[in-house]
């Protein structure tokens, strides 16, 4: 790292340094690379408390967290907040609701999305499982990216906040090949502009894209669903990663595609320990 | 249904600080849909503010103001526990109310 940083300051191309150059490496196993990326995160921003890793950019920039404290006064998210926890409370043409298709009857459990499941050797989101708790009872599935879809886990993401993420990743060579799949797709440049997940979100943290702050990597999901300003409405994590898609001029791939999930399964596995403090808002 | 209206009003010394946010659509009449039809105009265009019997703000909204709008403003007097009545009304005829209490 010494090395590479050195390396940056002589370099002429300045920005590809800040925009990959620091990097971290991936390591040998899960664990050594969770090392490795927390302490990435917490070595760049050394007065950042660990749990505050959960608030993005706000976590990094004070004048953006004084805003964000005045928007806090009225969050955004609220009426999805209220939409989603009738829709939450309220049971199926068949008589059964959400609560039964999860453990603790779907309070406070978002920290342990996504898991692995080793009967279907798949990553299963917290979303792909209110679809699936939806199929099961005879309901239409909802579309992943917004609307019921966010407003719903919002109201769960809410019961668990506080509560650090906690994802394992269990000895079985599929769940370490879905956890190697997504973090090789985070470290992959993709799009027109050939940029990776990380060369924003872990070498460039911080720092300003236009007019934005880049969130750090680390607990970058613990605040999702999120009410996007920009968007003007809520957003889940297929969102997210979809504009992200499109903003690195890259075809996105369908909401709940395997790798989407691989990737929220890697990060998540990244995270642990950060608390989970959705619904958030961003700019 | 859960309220529209999301208030708090604040008491500090000779005034109150008022702030509110209303969930609604505000359709300007000017935009389309994917199917290229115009979606037709719904914004509000009163809200109103009353302290007791005395209406401490009028607000005219046209189709400039944004989606889900937010009101800050702070009126003289007002004190702590006093009622508060927020009301908006659009150019449907649709109108909702919330009686919250100054804090």
């Amino acid at each position: 790292m010494t090395i590479r940083r050195a390396a940056c300051w002589v370099a002429v191309a300045v920005a590809a340094c800040l925009l990959g150059g620091a990097a971290p490496s991936p390591a040998a196993s899960p664990a050594a690379d969770q090392k490795a990326f927390q302490d990435y995160f917490t070595g760049r921003f050394p007065d950042v408390p660990f749990s505050d890793f959960a608030n993005g950019p706000y976590a990094v920039n004070a004048p953006m967290r004084k805003q964000w404290e005045d928007i806090m006064q009225f969050p955004p998210y609220d009426f999805a907040l209220d939409e989603g926890k009738t829709a939450f409370d309220t049971a199926f043409a068949n008589g059964k609701s959400y609560a039964d298709c999860f453990s603790n009857r779907g309070l406070g459990v978002r920290q342990t999305f996504p898991y692995f499941d080793t009967k279907s050797g798949e990553v299963v989101t917290l979303d792909l499982a209110i679809n699936r708790c939806r199929t099961a009872n005879g309901e239409k599935p909802l579309p992943y990216q917004t609307g019921m879809m966010a407003s719903i886990t919002a109201y769960m993401a809410e019961t668990s906040r506080d509560k650090p993420f906690d994802i394992k990743i269990p000895d079985d060579p599929r769940a370490r090949s879905a956890y190697e799949d997504g973090q090789k797709f985070f470290y992959s440049r993709r799009g027109q502009l050939n940029f990776s997940c990380a060369s924003c979100h872990a070498g460039a943290a911080g720092q300003r894209m236009r007019g934005d702050i880049l969130a750090p990597a680390l607990g970058i999901l613990a605040a999702f669903p999120i009410y996007r300003s920009d968007w003007g409405s809520m957003g889940t994590i297929d969102r997210r990663f979809t504009t992200c898609s499109l903003q690195m001029r890259a075809a996105p791939l369908p909401p709940q595609d395997v790798a989407y999930r691989n990737l929220e399964y890697f990060l998540s596995y990244m995270s642990n320990g950060v608390p989970i403090s959705g619904p958030g808002t961003r700019p | 249904m859960a309220s529209t209206i999301r208030v708090r009003a604040q008491a500090s010394g000779t005034t109150t600080d008022v702030q509110a946010l209303i969930q609604h659509p505000m359709d300007s009449g000017f935009v389309k849909d994917s199917d290229g039809k115009l979606i037709p105009p719904h914004h509000i265009e009163t809200v109103t503010f009353e302290h007791g019997d005395k209406t401490v703000l009028t607000a005219n909204w046209g189709p400039a103001v944004s989606k889900d709008p937010y009101i800050k403003f702070s009126f003289a007097g007002g004190a702590k526990g006093d009622a508060l009545t927020v009301t908006w009304m659009d150019n449907l005829g649709k109108t909702d109310t919330l009686a919250a209490k100054i804090t």
